[in-house]
This record gives C-alpha cells, structure tokens and sequence, in this order.
C-alpha cells in the first residue's frame, strides 16, 4: 500500500497531453503546451500573480547553462511539472522547473556536414500524448519518450546534404505533427510536413512552391522553381473552427537575384491557410511577390477576434520583415488592412488587395541599393504576443537599412545559392523598440525604444505585463498598457529566444534563454 | 585519459572538428569563384566587395595577422574572433576553404601603391597633424581615438586617405563623441565606450571613466559625431600621401 501510494505521488510528473488539452490551453495556465502558448499564438499568460503591483521585487531564481555557443532561441515547453527545453544543435532536456536540474537528456550526433546558412540551433520541442517530438538540423523529426528521452522513432523529413534542415518547433494537431523546414539559402524546394504522431509515417506534405502543371507554376520562368526555396522555418497557428493550419514561407530562391526567377514565385513569402487533415491549400496571401531582398514571411501568424469597419472579423494578423503590418480575413484570406509599422523605402503602400506598390530602383544592384528594412527585416522569427486584454497586439521591431547586391546565381547541390549580398548602410545608426498596435488597424498605441535591433520575442500576461530581451543582455518587463518599464535584469548574455510564463507549486515563473543560458525569474 | 577527458570538455573541444589538412584542398578555379560568391554574400558587408576594409578589416593584404596559415584563416573563418565583430561561420568545410582560399586571392591581387614619404609622414603626424593628442602608436599619445599601432595591418592605404578627408564616415561603435546633459542641469562629454537602452558608458578628456542612467539624462547628443577633424584643409596632397605612407607602415601588435 505504501509502495503504490509511492507510484501514485510520483506520477502527476508526466500526463497525457492530449489535443484537447492544446486546445484548452487557457485553462490550465501553470502549464505551457505549444510554441506560442496557444494555438492562437498570442504568447500570452493568464497567470497574474507577478504583475505590474509587484513585478519590481521579479528575481532570478535558476539558470542552466548549455554547452554549446551555438545561438540559444529555445523557447521551452512545460507540461505538469516537467520543463522540455532544446539545446543547440538539436538536443532535447527535461529539467525541473523548479530547480533547474535535469530529469534526462536526449543528445544527438550531427554529422559535420550539415548545411544550416545562420547557425545550428533549434527553437523548440512539441509534445503529444506521451512524446516529446523535435526536428534536427540533419532534417530529421524525432519522437522521444516523454518520461526517460528514449527514442520512440527517428524518420528522414529530407536530404541534409542538399542543404535541408529542421530548426523549427514543429506544431502538434490532433494526432499530426506539423514540422517546418529550412534551407532557403541552399536552393531547396520548400514544403510543410504533417506525420503521424504515433508512428512517424507523414500523413501529407505541402510543396509551397509548384511543379509543373500545378496551379502556380506560371509565377516562376524555366525551371526556376525547383530551386524556389519557400521554407517554413517558424511555427505557425492552428484555428478548431476553420480547421486550419496558418504558416509562413520564405524567400524565393536565390535571395537577392529576381533575373532568374522572374514572376511572382508563389508561395514564396506567403501565408498560407492548408486544411489540418489533408494539407490542401484554403487560401493563400502573398506578402512580397518576386522578393528581392531576403524578406522571409516566417513570422508567427496571431489569430484575433476583431472589428474591421465596422464589421467583426476571424482575423489573422502578421507584422511582416518587409515593414508592412496585414489583417487578413483568416476564413477566405482576404486583405482588410494594411500599413507599414517600421521604416521601409521599397514600396509607395499596399493596393486594395494588399500587392506592395513597389518604387523603382529597390532592387539590388552590382554596386549596391540602400533600402530600408535591412536583410534582417523590421521583424524576424521571433514572436510577437497578443494581449485579449488590453486588446493589444506587441512586437519587437528592427529599424535598420542595408545596402543590397546581386550577384551570379548558379545552383549546386548543397551550396550556398544566394545571388548576392548585403552590408550595412555606412553612418547609419540601427536601433530598436517594442510597439503595441491596434490588431485591427495596425495603429501605434505605444512604442519603447530599443538601443539595438532586438533578437527576441515578447510574451504578455494577465499581469499586465510584456516580457522582452536586448542584444545588451537586459531581460525586460513593460506595463502592457502603456509601455513604462517596471523591472530589468542583466544576464550578460544577448537575447535571441522567447519568453513563456508558467506556475509550478503556486508560484508563478518567468523563463527566456540569454546568451548560453536559460533564466529563470520569480517573486521572492 | 586525463588530457583527452580535458580537450572534450574544454572550450578547446571545437578543435574537434578542423578539417584534417593543413593547406586548403579547394583552390581550383571553380572552388574561387564559388568562394567569391561566398564573400559577396557573406564577408562583404563588412570587410568590402574587393577586401579593402570597412567596419572589418582590410582582407587585401599579402598577410594577415590572425591568419597568417591557411589553417589559421580557416579557423578566423569557421570561429570568428572573440570579443570582435567578427562572427562564427555556419558553412560546410568546403565552403570555408573556398572562401578562405578567394580572401587569399585579394590579398595576391593588391594592388594599391603607396609612394608618400613615411618619415615626412611621422612628422606631420606628430606635429601639425596634431594626431597623438587622440590616437597612439605603442606607448605614445592619447587615448580618446582609437590606437594607431597597427593601423597599417588592418586598413588599406585607400580607406586611411578617405578618413583623413571625410573623418565623420566609418566612425569605430566604440569611439563616438558624445555629450550629456544632467536632469539637475550639469553637462559632460567624451567618447562613448559602451551604451544600452537604459544606460551609457562614457570616457572624459581626462581619461577618466563613467557610468550614467538614462533615467538621470535630460539629453544624450550621441552616434554621428566624432571628435576627429577632417584633414581637407590642413594637408596638401603630399602631407597626405606622406601620412598615409606613414600609417601604412604602421605594423605593430594587434
């Protein structure tokens, strides 16, 4: 009797996490179940015990290092009292939110020649049932034993040497697993997986760029498709109502040569809206068509209850590395609204249907074209957070310029396939802030200024607050209505990850990953 | 056992994964042109489209300081320099040796004369230049601009002329003027050393070091300045070949 009292006390540690459960995710804010916190992806917190009253006695509690100097842009997961975190290159730990030591370590060999253009990392785990899954920079999706690490199957998504890589938290709906893939610098062919989660059979795929006789194929000369790249490198949302999948795709490739791609190179930096069960395409919404200049749309799709004119709305809402902020009517991927939220000189606006008007002499030349926003974007794959609240919608913006070249664009295998270059713009100082807009309009509300173009995401919660990170080491909290900062601490190391929030023996938490380290952050 | 134990837990364990050789493998011709696409995309923004220096240094020299082997250009490459702007590369071996073996190609093709006269050149440094009240070459002059000592190593001879004609251009992050103004009204100025969004680091004429909160600022005047003159009017065309001659040969450590 007493041995299974033992077993009963020991086994809350890991539940099923069902789909139903990521559904509700709400309701049960200690935990913290999928990349975004919810399948909305507001990276929001319903938690309220540290809050703007109280938020300046906030106080590092545990950190852990990583042994890696890889970037470290891990955003953990938290499910009944175990921390799921991934380590560079493409490491899984289970740790003890409470303490910060490890229950188990999944560590996997990388072979040296994987191509990865901006680093080995890896941005987190999703968790299903009783599986913990993660992609690989040698593109594989992996399922571990939730409680001890083991793994449960290890399939191939795509060929690493022809530069394919996996950096992405892949999204877990229904019993799928959704994973995106990287290699936009390496002239792949994009596309977004689904697997089964018990099995690791893929239950379908989307090829975010046509191939000969499908619908698209118009957009790209020649042959220039199957070099189309249109990666899906950042998580995207899912809606129950729609049934629907929201994911971001990447540059055409190569980057900053159009010669040799002429046409609007669909899906390439795009939403795309792609039904959970089958992964046929709804809807899609192109953002920068022929992109020039690196401007990736893998940004995190938010989805918001909304008024537009007067009317409401199912809406999704994505600031956009080209500077343009976009409402789209998230059932039929209609454009309701759009404006620039960052400095941009490529484009005079948006027409009625949300096409950029382009100005002349933007595109990258031999001697090179300043253009505002710089490769980088005004924002990147960080993520932004929304606040139903205060009705607010937070992002972290870059304002920098580059200057951009083109250069010869011939494919090999497993190359870099770029078709020039940038620098950055001689005299010109970058800076950054955190602004908060009106979702349904994209009007500023508040802005805090940033010393440098940040590198992380921001959370907001219930305590009225909006966590964020500089590339100076401070982690930060703002008041969410006003932007006021209440509380800073220097962790020495730059901030290139997400916040989340999450509670543990009644105590509320707050963990972002700094340079090498995860910190945690609690009231004393 | 006890010294491999320590190698793979040591910072040293990147070692690990050098390539085998010592010369690089990849200096066909293909291997350059595919390793000046690299530089184009990869190295340029900083280092310039032909090598001669910018916010990073000048790549066409014959020789480099920090990678005077084709191994140690391979690692500055792969591993970037700590505590530089010089960033780690995430490519394949491949891809780094092509890169490597192009930058060495610049430095090949070099072809910038230098014909002032380097004596005349110290003088004027020394004397009407004004320049050790700022700058300093080993253990002489000051320290509000940045050390000149192995100027020469790192710039090319074009890119010291246009900074001596157009001072305000390429001005170091950590070398800008700035001035502050106290919330209780008292104003300060030197070259900023450091700066986040809540608080600035600063060093006086004097030498001497400070730390402020933004918060206690009423006005920061900083980024665009500095406190260098441009040299327009104060050199002739021979002065200023004679002090880029000079600076040129300047090849001391670092």
């Amino acid at each position: 009797m007493r041995l299974l009292l033992f077993f009963l006390s020991v086994l809350p540690l890991s539940g099923q996490v069902t789909f139903e459960r990521i559904l509700k995710s709400p309701t049960e804010p200690g935990n913290w179940l999928t990349y975004s916190g919810n399948y909305a992806a507001h990276r929001f917190s319903p938690l309220n015990q540290i809050n703007e009253r109280n938020v300046a006695g906030l106080r590092a509690v545990w950190s852990y290092q990583v042994n890696s100097l890889q970037k470290f842009e891990a955003t953990p997961l938290v499910v009944d009292g175990v921390m799921y975190i991934t380590e560079p290159p493409s490491h899984v730990t289970a740790l003890d939110p409470r303490t910060g030591r490890p229950f188990w370590k999944y560590r996997r060999t990388i072979p040296d020649d994987v191509r990865v253009c901006c680093g080995q990392v890896n941005r987190g785990v999703a968790v299903l049932g009783d599986l913990v899954f993660i992609g690989t920079v040698d593109a594989h999706l992996v399922a571990l034993n939730a409680k001890t690490g083991a793994v449960e199957w290890d399939v191939p998504v795509a060929d690493y040497k022809a530069g394919y890589s996996l950096t992405a938290a892949p999204l877990a709906v229904k019993d799928k697993i959704v994973v995106g893939m990287a290699g936009g610098e390496y002239g792949v062919r994009g596309f977004l997986d689904a697997y089964d989660a018990r099995t690791g059979k893929r239950a379908w795929r989307f090829w975010t760029v046509p191939s000969q006789g499908e619908s698209g194929i118009d957009t790209w000369a020649g042959d220039s498709w199957k070099t189309g790249s249109a990666t899906t490198w950042v998580t995207g949302a899912y809606d129950p109502e729609t049934n629907l999948v929201y994911w971001g795709t990447g540059n055409p490739g190569p980057d900053w040569n159009g010669d040799v791609r002429a046409g609007d190179n669909l899906y390439s930096d795009s939403l795309l809206a792609l039904d959970a069960d089958s992964g046929a395409l709804k809807w899609h919404f192109q953002f920068t068509p022929h992109d020039m200049h690196d401007w990736d749309s893998t940004e995190v799709p938010v989805l918001v209850e909304g008024q537009v004119r007067g009317v409401k709305r199912k809406l999704v809402v994505f600031a956009n590395r080209n500077a343009f902020y976009y409402v789209l009517d998230r059932t039929t991927g209609e454009f309701l609204n759009g404006k620039p939220y960052a400095k941009q000189t490529w484009a005079k606006g948006l027409d009625d249907r949300g096409r950029p008007i382009r100005l002349p002499n933007t595109a990258p030349t031999l001697d090179g074209t300043p253009v505002w926003p710089a490769v980088a974007g005004a924002s990147n794959w960080y993520s932004p957070s929304y606040h139903p609240g205060t009705g607010l919608f937070y992002v972290a913006v870059r304002e920098a310029g580059a200057v951009y070249f083109i250069g010869d664009a011939d494919y090999t295998k497993g190359e870099q396939f770029n078709g020039g270059g940038f620098r950055s713009v001689p005299g010109e100082q970058d800076w950054g802030a955190v602004r908060a807009l009106d979702p349904a309009t994209g009007t500023v509300a508040w802005e805090q200024k940033l010393f440098s173009p940040p590198w992380s995401g921001l959370l907001s919660t219930a305590g009225s607050l909006v966590f964020g990170s500089t590339m100076e080491g401070q982690v930060f909290a703002l008041h969410a209505e006003t932007g006021k900062p209440l509380w800073r601490h220097q962790t020495g190391g730059q901030g290139h990850a997400n916040p989340i929030s999450y509670s543990v023996d009644g105590k509320q938490y707050i963990a972002i990953a700094m340079g090498n380290a995860l910190h945690i952050f609690g009231l004393e | 056992m006890v010294q491999w134990l320590m190698l793979l837990f040591s910072p040293q364990a990147q070692v690990l994964d050098l390539p085998a050789v010592n010369h690089n493998p990849y200096t066909a011709e293909a291997d350059l042109q595919q390793g000046r696409k690299l530089y184009g995309s990869r190295c340029a923004g900083c280092h310039g489209p032909s090598g001669n220096g910018g916010k990073g240094a000048n790549l066409a020299v014959p020789s480099l300081p920090r990678a005077q082997t084709d191994l140690g250009l391979y690692k500055v490459i792969r591993y970037g320099i700590a505590e530089t702007e010089m960033p780690p590369a995430n490519m394949t071996q491949r891809e780094i040796w092509q890169i490597a073996g192009y930058v060495r190609r610049l430095g090949a093709s070099s072809t910038e004369v230098v014909d002032g006269d380097a004596d005349r050149g110290r003088q004027i440094f020394a004397g009407k230049g004004g320049c050790l009240q700022c700058h300093a070459v080993g253990t002489e002059g000051g320290v509000m601009g940045p050390s000149l000592t192995g100027i020469g190593r790192r710039r090319s001879p074009g890119f010291l002329r246009s900074k001596l004609l157009d001072s305000a251009a390429n001005i170091a992050d950590d070398f800008r003027a700035v001035e502050v103004t106290t919330r209780d009204g008292r104003t300060m100025s030197g070259i900023r050393v450091n700066e986040d969004t809540w608080s600035i680091q600063f060093r006086d004429s004097a030498g001497m070091l400070h730390s402020l909160w933004k918060q206690d600022l009423s006005a920061i005047d900083a980024v665009r300045r500095t406190p260098m003159p441009s040299y327009r009017d104060v050199l002739d065309g021979r002065d200023l070949a004679d002090v880029v001659a000079y600076l040129s040969g300047l090849r001391g450590a670092n």
